[in-house]
């Protein structure tokens, strides 16, 4: 929480202050669409480590943070990026190499597990995955639960419905709440107190933002305060939640910014090229990402005719016809 | 008779299983096809949602994912997950929803695990996990099933039950307090399998044209009754025609 009228922040500074090594975070977003990539990348310059990361389906961010070697723990629902990645392809040899400690949920559950956060209460029923091994099979073992007073003692608890058979339901599923120590995620606009506003589909950010001990928010376009204040039922992100602001064109780059620009379907394809091979990534982190010292020298390497390529079309918001 | 793929056939034979009317929960990959070729050629009043929060999308390019920009055009609401998976199991909108899913297994109870082969800390091979699929399979009342038809994907048991299907038989959902069903039918890329009503296992419904039943059994690890089974009708022209030019002009999902 934060009522400062001013955030502006330029990324490394918010990066450095916000994410220390072994920090919880998540990031918004979802597969292809709308990661907070800018701040991804410099989280990844700044070679943080240990990180816990909270993901339901952030797809790409995810995939990134975990090649880079970011990530010791990270609980997940889903880790794919449509067709250009059926399985995160870092994330799947992360895991199957042993190299990170993960434990499985479904995407509602990770929402809710949010959602709990951003409520202030300690977990929320569904009914989702009773019967299954998301609730028999754990990730992380008592002893690791035991020494992060973050992570809560069990991964899912199963109870008899307290109102007896009130709504046609026996049985729930309790998640526990999360609270990340700092949420990151990309918006169309942001102004400098915080205020920011998501064009389309919102992901589970907001429950994401509002769950966190703090958040960094990242904007296509940093407006003036008055231009989001004068229609706020606009708006999904409240100013006091909100920590830094960094104005970041193209911070989603390579997945999509509805109303702004598609995902690269270049970019991702020679992603997974080179995620494929342990040297070919490695040469790629260093050339796309420690080879450059900000964002905004990554996109212009990228260079204008894949962005004219990936500009969203005014009516439609993403680019009709690209060639995917 | 034309051409076709088994891709473009799956596509059909689970798009006419769709009714008008129903809400079509949709994953990524050849269920786009399917919700999209149902809309066009048997259920106009059908409404596509996306777990993303993207409800009733007038799709005019096939999304590559379910987080794609594509699949928020001209939607009724666009919102978030919470939404999403609210509208699969309230009690107005819930009973009305048909999801379909993948995985990489599946047991004769119709279980699916899309998680991991091996063991499950130290798998042999990882997958993206459960995404929304445990939460479709756990909710609503029907479910349709694509599968690859491999021996090592029809398997005895599954590896990982990353998402629910009859469980161990009849009974065992409600046991378990699970609410919905369990799987409608399995469509793969030699037959269309269902489940008895009284049993829940998993039988031969129709197979491919120019496919055995004894073929589909080869392909299986375990057993199923192939007594009901018939030939599939194969693709007319018209919904051909649809398939390619109007749902996937590209060829991104067929191929």
């Amino acid at each position: 929480m934060n009522t400062s009228p001013e955030k502006v922040t330029a990324l490394d500074e918010a990066v450095a202050r916000f994410v220390p090594d072994g920090a919880h975070i998540s990031i918004g977003g979802f597969t292809c669409n709308r990661n907070p990539m800018a701040a991804v990348y410099e989280i990844i310059r700044q070679r943080k480590k240990d990180l816990h990361l909270y993901a339901h389906s952030n797809g790409q961010g995810v995939d990134e943070l975990v090649g880079a070697g970011c990530v010791g723990r990270i609980e997940i629902a889903y880790a794919g990026t449509g067709r250009f990645a059926p399985t995160c392809i870092r994330f799947r040899k992360a895991v199957e190499s042993g190299r990170i400690l993960f434990e499985d949920y479904s995407n509602y559950q990770m929402t809710l597990r949010f959602l709990a956060g951003a409520m202030g209460v300690p977990f929320l029923p569904t009914r989702s995955s009773l019967g299954t091994d998301i609730i028999n099979r754990w990730g992380f073992s008592e002893e690791v639960r035991r020494a992060d007073t973050r992570l809560p003692d069990r991964k899912l608890v199963v109870m008899e419905n307290p109102f007896g058979g009130w709504a046609d339901t026996e049985r729930l599923v309790l998640v526990p709440a999360i609270q990340p120590d700092v949420t990151l995620i990309h918006v169309q606009q942001a102004a400098a107190d915080g205020t920011a506003r998501i064009a389309g589909l919102t992901f589970a950010d907001v429950e994401q933002a509002k769950a966190a001990r703090h958040v960094i928010v990242t904007c296509e376009e940093l407006v003036g305060p008055d231009e989001l204040r004068s229609h706020p039922e606009h708006n999904q992100i409240p100013a006091i939640i909100v920590d830094a602001v960094v104005r970041v064109p193209y911070g989603a780059y390579p997945t999509a910014c509805y109303r702004h620009y598609d995902y690269d379907p270049a970019f991702l394809s020679d992603y997974r090229t080179a995620a494929t091979d342990d040297a070919r990534f490695g040469a790629y982190i260093e050339q796309w990402v420690h080879g450059k010292k900000d964002h905004a020298e990554r996109i212009a390497q990228v260079g204008g005719e894949r962005l004219a390529a990936i500009k969203a079309d005014p009516r439609t918001g993403y680019a009709t016809g690209l060639r995917r | 008779m034309p051409d076709y793929t088994p891709r473009e056939l799956m596509a059909i034979a689970a798009a006419r299983k769709i009714n008008d009317g129903e809400i079509v929960f949709c994953g990524t990959g050849i269920s786009m096809l399917a919700a999209m070729a149902a809309k066009h050629i048997y259920a106009p009043n059908s409404v596509i949602i996306f777990e993303t929060g993207a409800i009733d999308s007038q799709l005019e390019e096939i999304p590559m994912a379910v987080g794609d920009p594509r699949v928020m055009l001209g939607a009724s609401s666009n919102s978030g997950l919470a939404d999403s998976f609210a509208f699969m199991q309230n009690r107005t909108t819930g009973r009305h929803v048909v999801g379909i899913l993948g995985a990489a297994q599946i047991d004769k109870f119709g279980n699916l695990n899309s998680t991991s082969i091996g063991d499950y800390l130290h798998p042999k091979v990882r997958f993206s996990g459960s995404g929304g699929a445990c939460d479709v399979a756990s909710f609503v009342d029907r479910t349709l099933i694509f599968m690859q038809h491999e021996r090592r994907k029809f398997v005895k048991r599954v590896d990982y039950l990353t998402s629910p299907g009859w469980l161990e038989g009849p009974g065992s959902r409600e046991k378990a307090g699970l609410p919905g069903n369990g799987p409608t039918a399995v469509i793969s890329d030699l037959a269309v399998m269902g489940f008895d009503d009284a049993t829940k296992e998993m039988f031969l419904e129709a197979y491919f044209p120019g496919v055995s039943p004894q073929k589909v059994l080869e392909n299986m690890e375990f057993s199923v009754d192939v007594s009901r089974a018939r030939e599939l009708e194969p693709p007319s022209e018209r919904e051909l025609r649809i398939l390619r030019e109007q749902v996937d002009p590209q060829r991104l999902i067929l191929g």
